[in-house]
C-alpha cells in the first residue's frame, strides 16, 4: 500500500502512517525548508562573478544552482548559511550578511 | 508428512544445514566464538555451488548489521550470525533494524558478554537486547534450533509483523555438542519458507522510497507504538507458523514446551539448553513420587506473559531461572517478567529467583532436586529460601 506522503500530517493517527515511517517518494528533503535554520547569509555579487562554479561542489546542502555553464541565485529555501561557498570563492564574489534575511531579487 | 532424515550434528551444524536449505540471498558476517562455524560452514556451501547466497565479508558486526540492514531494504533475504560482543557491536543497527520494519535473520550462538573475558555460555547477549524490538526465540538443543531457524523468515516476514528475528542457541552446549537430529528434506523446506517478495524495497525501479528518515517528535512516538503492536500481532503469526511447521514435521512447537506440567505442584521455569538437565531431574524426581514440572520458555519476545500465569496457576511454588545477572539489584529479567505478569493475572503462587550457568558454569540434576526440595521446604514447612540465589557458587559458608 502506498501512501501519499503530502496526506499525511501531524493529526494523523498512528494506524494511518506509514510502515516504519517509510516514504513512498524519492527527493522529500526539498519539502523541509531547512533555509529557516540561516543565521548568516551569503550574497551573491555577480558583477564580481567569473563563473569558476568552485563554490557549487563546495555547498553541502546543493543550494547554488547551475544552468548552461553558470551558477545561478542561491536556493535560501535551503541554504543554511555555513559560509564555506564565500570561504572558497576566490574572487570575492560571495560576501556573509548577519541575519537569515535573503536579499530581495 | 515428510519422512525424517536421520543424522547427527552439532547447533552449529544444524542451524548451517538450515540455511544451506533456505538458500537466502545475502549474509554479512563477522567472525566470533562460539558462533564462527556458522558462517564457515555457509561460505563453504558458496565454494562448493550448494547456495547462491551473497557472502559479504565485514570488518566488524557493527558492519555486518549496518549491511543487513542495507541489503535488507534493497529487497534481498537477509541473515547474520553471532554471539556475545559481536550482538553488542550490532547494538544500535539492532533497534534500526527494527524500526526499519526489516525481516532480518539473526542466528545468535549465546555468549557470555565480557567482563570478565570469557567464551562460554550464559543469555546475557540475548537478554541484554530484549528490548531492541526484534522477535527472540530459544532452542534447547540442536533439533529445536534447526526446527526455529526454519520457521524464522515466514514469521519475521509476514505482513502483519515485518519485524527483525533472532533465533537463538546456547553457545557450545548445544553449538557444538553432537547429538541425534531429524532433518527435514530440501524441498518442503523450500515451500515451506517461500521465496521472498517484499512489497516495498529500495531497489524497485520506478517505485523509489525512502527508508529510516528524520521523524519530529511529532511522529516518533505513533512509529514505535505501531512498531510495539506489530510485536504484539507476532504472536499469532508463531502460532500459525508452528502449526504449519507441525503439518510437515510432526514436531510441535508453542511459547514454551510444559513438560510433565499437568498436575505439577513445583515448576522449574527456565529457558535454553538447561531445561534438558531439568527435565531428566524431573523424571528421576517423579518416579518418587514429586509432582514436579518444568516449563521451558522458548518465544521470550514477544513475552508469553498471560499463557505463562496460566500455565503455572496450578502450581504452589515455582523456580525461576535467569542464566543472565541483570545487576539491578533484585533479579534477572525472567526472573522481573514472570513474576510481573503473575501478579498481573492474578495467579498469587509461591515464586523464587535464581540465577545460575553464568559463563559456562555447570548446571545439574543434583542443582535442579536441590531446588525442588528447598520449593517443597518453603511451602510444607514455611522454610524461606534466600531470593536470588546463585547456584554452584564457591561461599565461604
Amino acid at each position: 500500500m502506498r501512501t501519499d506522503a503530502t496526506k499525511i500530517n501531524e493529526k494523523t493517527p498512528y494506524e494511518d502512517l506509514t510502515e516504519g515511517l517509510m516514504m513512498f517518494a524519492g527527493g522529500t528533503a526539498k519539502e523541509f525548508m531547512t533555509g529557516e535554520w540561516r543565521t548568516d547569509t551569503p550574497i551573491f555579487l555577480k558583477e564580481k562573478c567569473r563563473q569558476c562554479l568552485l563554490c557549487v561542489p563546495t555547498c553541502p546542502d546543493g543550494c547554488i544552482p547551475v544552468m548552461d555553464g553558470k551558477r545561478l541565485a542561491f536556493d535560501y529555501d535551503h541554504c543554511k548559511g555555513c559560509g564555506i561557498c564565500y570561504k572558497n570563492c576566490p574572487f570575492g564574489a560571495i560576501e556573509m550578511r548577519e541575519g537569515a534575511e535573503a536579499p530581495k531579487e | 508428512m515428510e519422512t525424517p532424515i536421520r543424522q547427527r550434528m552439532s547447533g552449529n551444524e544444524a542451524v548451517s544445514e538450515a540455511i544451506r536449505q533456505v538458500n537466502p540471498d545475502v549474509m554479512p558476517a563477522f567472525p566470533i566464538t562460539p558462533s564462527t562455524e556458522i558462517p564457515q560452514m555457509v561460505s563453504t556451501f558458496i565454494a562448493n555451488g550448494q547456495v547462491d547466497t551473497e557472502f559479504i565479508p565485514v570488518e566488524s558486526e557493527h558492519s555486518a548489521m549496518s549491511a543487513a540492514i542495507g541489503s535488507e531494504a534493497a529487497g534481498a533475504r537477509t541473515m547474520t550470525a553471532t554471539s556475545s560482543a559481536g550482538l553488542a557491536l550490532m547494538w544500535e543497527e539492532l533497534l534500526l533494524a527494527a524500526s526499519n520494519r526489516l525481516p532480518i535473520a539473526l542466528t545468535l550462538v549465546n555468549r557470555t558478554l565480557s567482563g570478565p573475558i570469557n567464551i562460554n555460555c550464559d543469555h546475557s547477549d540475548s537478554m541484554g537486547a530484549r528490548d531492541t524490538g526484534w522477535i527472540q526465540i530459544y532452542a534447547e538443543n540442536n533439533q529445536e534450533v534447526y526446527d526455529n531457524y526454519i520457521q524464522a523468515f515466514p514469521i519475521a516476514e509476514d505482513k502483519r509483523v515485518h519485524l527483525p528475528i533472532m533465533i537463538c542457541q546456547d553457545g557450545f552446549i548445544t553449538s557444538h555438542a553432537v547429538e541425534n537430529i531429524q532433518l527435514l528434506p530440501d524441498a518442503p523446506v523450500k515451500a515451506f519458507v517461500g521465496d521472498y517478495d517484499p512489497e516495498e524495497y529500495l531497489l524497485n525501479p520506478g517505485k523509489p522510497i525512502a527508508i529510516g528518515p528524520y521523524s519530529i517528535s511529532a511522529y516518533a512516538m505513533e512509529a514505535k507504538k505501531a512498531q510495539a503492536v506489530a510485536m504484539e500481532n507476532a504472536r499469532e503469526v508463531i502460532l500459525e507458523v508452528a502449526e504449519r511447521f507441525y503439518q510437515m514435521s510432526g514436531r510441535k512447537y508453542g511459547f514454551f514446551e510444559s513438560y510433565r506440567m499437568e498436575d505439577a505442584e513445583y515448576c522449574m521455569l527456565l529457558i535454553g539448553s538447561a531445561a534438558g538437565t531439568a527435565k531428566e531431574a524431573v523424571d528421576e524426581l517423579r518416579e518418587q513420587g514429586f509432582k514436579v514440572g518444568v516449563l521451558k520458555i522458548r518465544v521470550f519476545r514477544p513475552f508469553p506473559e498471560k499463557e505463562i500465569a496460566e500455565a503455572l496457576k496450578g502450581c504452589k511454588a515455582v523456580a525461576i531461572m535467569d542464566r543472565v545477572e541483570s545487576y539491578n539489584g533484585c533479579c534477572g529479567p525472567l526472573g522481573s517478567e514472570v513474576t510481573a505478569g503473575l501478579f498481573r493475572n492474578k495467579v498469587m503462587i509461591e515464586t523464587v529467583c535464581y540465577t545460575y550457568g553464568l559463563a559456562g558454569r555447570d548446571f545439574t540434576t543434583t542443582h535442579v532436586k536441590e531446588i525442588f526440595g528447598a520449593l517443597k521446604a518453603l511451602v510444607e514447612e514455611g522454610k524461606p529460601i534466600p531470593h536470588n540465589q546463585y547456584i554452584g557458587l564457591r561461599t565461604r559458608s
